[in-house]
């Protein structure tokens, strides 16, 4: 009975906040989709907010936004927790499969330096494409079963083509296609959506409250935080992949994750990486 | 009179054991709708790609009393799922709009 | 098969700083799996590090220590080009070795 009360007021709230919020902001100005605008936007709020953090290190994610923490993770970087799974991650890439040929026949450039230019629309299948997804679909055209988006294996691909393109900017496209337009502002929205029972959107820890605490845990800012990626997490004990951070982060705000690679994870994907367009690649990355 | 006193006892030992049934049986009724609702409810919410785990969980925890027979329990936290699951429409529907608020613009 | 151990030793003056790394599942043995079991416990149960025919450092471990540890620290002495050799054992009977030139 409390907890029916409790949810009832909390709607409540919210609608009150809605009445209330929707009288001080400017109503959504034009509909129209501005990719452009929106990346300008989004990276002056952060740089404004912290006027002391050099651009291009927006993308150390936490230890940009505690002294402490940044000495902790420089010492650790001499020896990085990474090392191993990125060490795997080389040697997969040039194993060939069960067909003869190798990770290297799927990508541009044997896969080398590329990592900057994913997710991309693909506009004759008019979807998103993600690292992630691009890797397994190279698997399966060469007779090898899929990796699970979520474990060791995807995480060291992805660490070791993250590692071959560290520090050239991030450089996502968005073709001139309404659905390429359409996915964008897809994964725009899921990023600011609030859900779970906690209520969280992606913004709620990433855009208005970056530096502060969840617990014991410092936050990210959202602008370059897909630049680390793959993480090797003290958390985790171990490496992991974009897909299993989105999920986690679902099931943490008590909502419940849609599978690995769905179009809302690709979408989100594409939106976080255009609007860090310029900032360099630094993953593999280590975190708490 | 001691027989009519037993027949008497029995009759309304009978008629007891009818009622607590009876009892019984309205409150399995009860909770075989309550958890129905929830379900519907949580399978709209999934329509909407918006459940939350504590639905699950708390549907979970209401089929777990149902088994051990324990059905006023067992319908009160299908009542609490089925609020949750609502909570999580009603979330999937207003942040339709609402997500722009939270925009950087 | 390359060494669980990595390590890197610089000397500086008189002190020799050394920074190693090294792959080991150090699970404690009380952790479970996903089908509830427990996963029996695989951890160092000592770590040497061998300079001029002594040990400078040793470690003894337990299951508290996380898994592909990091260690740091210093030694009085070393020289560029002397060698510094690392080894361990654990709680299975395996072990590893590795040497490294302190640069």
């Amino acid at each position: 009975m409390k907890l029916r009360s409790a949810i009832y007021l909390a709607s409540a709230a919210l609608a009150f906040a809605a009445l209330t919020l929707a009288s001080t902001l400017p109503s959504g100005a034009s509909d129209k989709v501005d990719p452009v605008a929106d990346a300008k936007a989004f990276q002056k709020f952060f740089t404004d907010k912290f006027p002391k953090v050099k651009f291009e290190d927006f993308v150390n994610g936490p230890y940009s936004m505690n002294e402490d923490l940044y000495r902790q993770w420089q010492e650790k970087e001499q020896f990085p927790p990474y090392e191993f799974s990125l060490e795997m991650g080389k040697e997969m890439f040039s194993k060939p499969f069960k067909s003869g040929k190798s990770y290297e026949d799927c990508f541009p450039n044997k896969g080398i330096g590329i990592r900057q230019n994913y997710p991309y629309f693909d506009e004759k299948e008019g979807k998103v494409i993600t690292l992630e997804l691009a890797l397994n679909r190279c698997r399966e055209a060469n007779g090898e079963p899929p990796f699970s988006y979520v474990k060791d294996e995807m995480a060291a691909l992805t660490a070791y083509m993250a590692f071959t393109s560290r520090g050239k900017p991030m450089d996502i496209k968005i073709p001139n296609d309404p659905r390429a337009l359409a996915a964008y502002e897809n994964g725009k929205e899921y990023f600011y959506t609030r859900r779970g029972q906690f209520n969280f959107s992606c913004a709620t820890c990433h855009v208005q409250s970056p530096g502060e605490r969840i617990r014991a845990e410092i936050l990210a800012p959202a602008l370059g935080i897909v630049n680390a990626m793959p993480i090797y997490r003290s958390e985790w004990s171990g490496m992991g992949t974009t897909s299993r951070r989105f999920t986690t982060c679902n099931s943490q705000i008590r909502g419940v994750p849609m599978n690995p690679q769905d179009d809302e994870y690709r979408n989100v994907e594409y939106y976080l990486s255009y609007v860090s367009n310029g900032l360099p690649i630094s993953g593999p990355g280590a975190r708490p | 009179m001691r027989n009519m006193m037993q027949k008497s006892a029995l009759v309304l030992a009978l008629l007891a054991v009818v009622a607590v049934s009876a009892l019984a049986a309205g409150s399995e009724d009860d909770f075989k709708a309550a958890y129905a609702a929830a379900e519907a409810a949580n399978k709209e919410a999934g329509k909407l790609r918006n459940q939350w785990t504590t639905t699950a969980a708390t549907l979970a925890a209401a089929k777990k009393s149902a088994d051990a027979g324990e059905f006023d329990k067992a319908t009160a936290a299908a009542k609490e799922a089925e609020a949750l699951a609502k909570a999580s429409i009603f979330q999937a529907t207003s942040e339709k709009t609402r997500w722009k608020d939270l925009e950087i613009r | 098969m390359a060494s669980s151990i990595r390590v890197r030793a610089t000397a500086s003056g008189e002190t020799t700083e050394v920074q190693a790394l090294i792959q080991h599942p150090m699970d404690s043995g009380f952790i479970k799996d996903a089908k509830g079991e427990i996963i029996p416990a695989h951890f160092i149960q000592q770590l040497t590090f061998e300079y001029d025919g002594k040990n400078v450092f040793t470690a003894d471990w337990g299951g508290g220590v996380s898994k592909d540890p990091y260690v740091k620290f210093a030694f009085k002495g070393g020289k560029k080009g002397d060698e510094l050799k690392v080894s361990w054992v654990d709680n299975k009977g395996a072990t590893d070795t590795t040497t490294a030139k302190i640069q």
